[in-house]
C-alpha cells in the first residue's frame, strides 16, 4: 500500500493545486450551505438548529415553491435536451463545412453565450407595447390589432423566456463538441467509405457517435445542469419576482429568500432540494448515454 | 476504336484510383444543411446585429414609433458618449480596462494549467482515492456557484481577501467545469499506448505531462480558453470587492446604461464594448484550433 502510495507521488502533486482550492472554495462552501439547511439562519442571530423544520416548511406550506418547481421542471424539460440536441446537432453540420466558414459561423452560434449580457436586447425585442419589434413586425404583418404583452405575465411570458434560453443554449457544450467532432479519426471514416456507407445518417450513428461518447456526456451535463438553474434569464425578462410568479423558477426563489429576506436556512434548504434535482437527473442521462461512453 | 476507348477506359480506371476517397453526400442533403444552418445562424446573429445597430443609432432615432431596424443617420456619439461617462468617475477608465484584462488573462493561463494538471490524473492514473475525487468533481458540478455564495464569502473574508485581486482569481481557479471538459478529452484523445511507450523510455510523469499530454487535447486547452475568459471578463465580483481602484469593467459600464433612458445610447455602446475581447479571443483561438487539426493523431 505504502508503496503505491509512493508511486504515485507524481499523480498527487498534480492534483494538488486544485484540490486545496477547490476544498477551499468549492467543497466547504457547499458542505456548509447543507449543515445551514438545517438552521434558521439569518445572518444577524446566531443560528439555532431546526432539523428538517426548513424542508417541511418547504413541503407542506409554500406554494410559491410549487409553481417555481413546475415552472424550473418544464422549463428544464424543453430547453435541456433541445439545448442539448441542437448543440450536436448544429455543431455536426458545421464540422461539414470548409475551415474559415466553419471558424465564422461557429462565432455566429456562440455569440449569444460569448457576449453574456446581450441577451438583454430581447427585452427591446419582446416589449410589450407597440414599440417592441416582434410587436410591430406583427402588426404590420397584420397577423394581430394589439401588442401583446410578452413579457408581463400573460400566457405568453413562459414561451419568450423558453426562446431567450434555448437562443442561448448553444455554450460551452457546443464549443466542446465542435472540438471533439474534429479530432476524431479520419480513418474510421474513409473505412467506413469504403465499406459502402450510403449516406450522412448512417455515418453519424455507426461511425461519429460512437467515438463522441464523453463530449457527449459532458454536453449533456452542461445542458440539463444549466437548465435546472436558470435564473438570471427570466429575472431581466421577466421581473423579479414576475407577475404572478408566471415565470418563477427555484433558483429565483431560493436567491427571492437569501439576498430578499436573508432566510439563509431556508434558503439553502431549497438549493439543496436543487441539488437534488440535478443529480437524480445526471444519473438518469448517465445510463442512458451508457451505451456511448467507455468511462 | 476498341484499342482507343480500352486505353482510355484504363486511364479513368487509374485516375479513379488515385483519387481520394469521397464521403457519401447528396445534393439535397448538402442544401437541408445550407438551409438549416442559415436558419439557426440568423436567429442567433439577429440580437446581437441589432444591438451593434442600437449603438450607431442617435438618440431621436432610437425610441422612434414605429421601430425601425436600420439606422438613417449613424453616428459615434454613443461611444464618445460613453468614454465621457466612464472618465469623469475618479478612477480613470484605463485602469477599469486594466483591472479586466488582468484578472482575465492571469485567470484563464493559471486555470487553464491548474484544472489541466488536475484532469490527467483523473483520466489516464488508477490510484488509492481516484474514484472519490472524480465523483465529487463530478457532484460538485452540479451545485451551482448562487448557492454557494454566502459561504464563499465567509471564507474569502477569513482568509483576508476580500478587496484584493484574489477575491475573484482564487474562487473562479476552484471551478471544476475546466477539470471536467479536459478529464473528457483526455480520455479520448490520448493514446494509452503513446503513454507506455514514454514510461518505458524513461519520461517523468511531469515531462509526459507537458509533452505529451497537452498537445493532444490542444483543441480542448483552447476551448477551454475561450470559455474562462468570456466568464472572467464577464464576472463583476462586485460582492467582494469595496475598493475602487480595482473593479472590473462591467461594474462600471453597467453604471453607465443603468442611467435610465437618457443613457440609452450610451447603454447599447456599452453592450457592444464589452463585447469585443471575448469575440477577439474566441476567433484567435478558433484559427489555432483549426491548424492542429490539419495533422492529426499518432502520426
Amino acid at each position: 500500500m505504502k508503496e503505491q502510495l509512493i508511486k504515485n507521488i507524481p499523480y498527487y502533486v498534480m492534483l494538488a493545486p486544485f484540490l486545496v482550492l477547490f476544498t477551499m472554495f468549492m467543497l466547504i462552501p457547499v458542505l456548509s450551505s447543507i449543515v445551514i439547511s438545517l438552521t434558521d439562519f439569518n445572518m444577524v442571530q446566531k443560528p439555532n438548529f431546526v432539523g428538517i423544520n426548513n424542508y417541511l416548511h418547504l413541503f407542506l406550506d409554500d406554494e410559491v415553491f410549487v409553481k417555481a418547481i413546475q415552472n424550473t421542471l418544464v422549463f428544464a424539460v424543453i430547453t435541456g435536451p433541445v439545448g442539448f440536441l441542437l448543440s450536436f446537432v448544429v455543431a455536426w453540420l458545421v464540422n461539414e463545412l470548409g475551415r474559415h466558414t466553419r471558424s465564422f459561423i461557429t462565432l455566429i452560434m456562440y455569440a449569444p453565450s460569448l457576449t453574456a449580457n446581450v441577451f438583454i436586447i430581447w427585452v427591446f425585442i419582446f416589449s410589450g407595447d407597440a414599440k417592441g419589434f416582434i410587436n410591430n413586425m406583427l402588426i404590420k404583418i397584420g397577423f394581430i390589432r394589439d401588442p401583446i404583452p410578452w413579457l408581463s405575465g400573460s400566457q405568453y411570458s413562459f414561451s419568450a423566456v423558453v426562446i431567450v434560453i434555448i437562443w442561448l443554449s448553444l455554450g460551452a457544450g457546443f464549443l466542446s463538441l465542435v472540438a471533439g467532432l474534429q479530432s476524431l479519426d479520419r480513418a474510421y471514416f474513409e473505412a467506413g467509405a469504403i465499406d459502402g456507407i450510403s449516406n450522412r445518417w448512417q455515418e453519424l450513428y455507426y461511425i461519429t457517435l460512437p467515438q463522441m461518447g464523453p463530449q457527449l456526456l459532458f454536453s449533456a451535463i452542461m445542458s440539463i445542469s444549466g437548465s435546472f438553474a436558470v435564473g438570471n434569464v427570466p429575472m431581466a425578462l421577466t421581473g423579479f419576482p414576475s407577475t404572478n410568479y408566471s415565470t418563477h423558477t427555484l433558483l429565483l426563489h431560493m436567491q427571492d429568500y437569501a439576498t430578499n429576506r436573508f432566510e439563509m436556512g431556508y434558503a439553502s434548504a431549497i438549493a439543496v432540494v436543487l441539488f437534488i434535482i440535478m443529480v437524480i437527473t445526471w444519473y438518469a442521462i448517465d445510463r442512458a448515454l451508457r451505451k456511448f461512453t467507455a468511462v | 476504336m476498341n484499342r482507343i476507348s480500352a486505353v482510355l477506359i484504363n486511364i479513368k480506371t487509374q485516375f479513379k484510383e488515385r483519387k481520394r476517397v469521397r464521403l457519401a453526400r447528396s445534393t439535397w442533403g448538402n442544401i437541408f444543411v445550407f438551409a438549416f444552418l442559415i436558419f439557426i445562424g440568423v436567429f442567433m446573429a439577429f440580437p446581437l446585429f441589432y444591438a451593434i445597430v442600437q449603438s450607431f443609432k442617435p438618440i431621436n432615432e432610437i425610441f422612434i414609433y414605429p421601430p425601425r431596424f436600420f439606422v438613417k443617420q449613424p453616428t459615434l456619439s454613443n461611444y464618445t458618449l460613453a468614454f465621457q461617462l466612464a472618465q469623469n468617475l475618479n478612477i480613470p477608465f484605463s485602469r477599469y480596462a486594466f483591472n479586466s484584462l488582468f484578472i482575465s488573462i492571469v485567470g484563464t493561463t493559471v486555470y487553464i494549467l491548474v484544472a489541466s494538471l488536475a484532469a490527467y490524473p483523473l483520466a489516464k492514473a488508477k490510484f488509492p482515492g481516484l474514484f472519490i475525487i472524480s465523483q465529487l468533481v463530478i457532484w460538485t458540478l452540479l451545485f451551482r456557484t448562487e448557492v454557494t455564495v454566502i459561504p464563499q464569502y465567509i471564507v474569502i473574508a477569513k482568509l483576508g481577501l476580500i478587496n484584493s485581486y484574489g477575491a475573484i482569481l482564487l474562487p473562479a481557479l476552484a471551478g471544476t467545469f475546466g477539470v471536467f471538459l479536459m478529464k473528457q478529452f483526455m480520455v479520448v484523445a490520448i493514446p494509452d499506448s503513446i503513454l507506455e511507450a514514454a514510461r518505458i523510455d524513461g519520461a517523468s510523469e511531469y515531462r509526459i505531462f507537458w509533452k505529451i499530454c497537452m498537445p493532444c487535447v490542444k483543441p480542448a486547452w483552447l476551448t477551454l480558453i475561450i470559455f474562462t475568459f468570456q466568464s472572467m471578463w464577464n464576472a463583476t465580483g462586485s460582492q467582494y470587492i469595496y475598493n475602487e481602484s480595482l473593479k472590473m469593467l462591467p461594474t462600471v459600464l453597467t453604471q453607465i446604461s443603468a442611467g435610465g433612458i437618457a443613457r440609452a445610447g450610451a447603454g447599447s455602446a456599452v453592450v457592444v464594448m464589452l463585447m469585443i475581447p471575448p469575440i477577439i479571443v474566441f476567433l484567435i483561438s478558433q484559427s489555432s484550433v483549426m491548424e492542429t487539426m490539419a495533422q492529426s493523431g499518432i502520426k
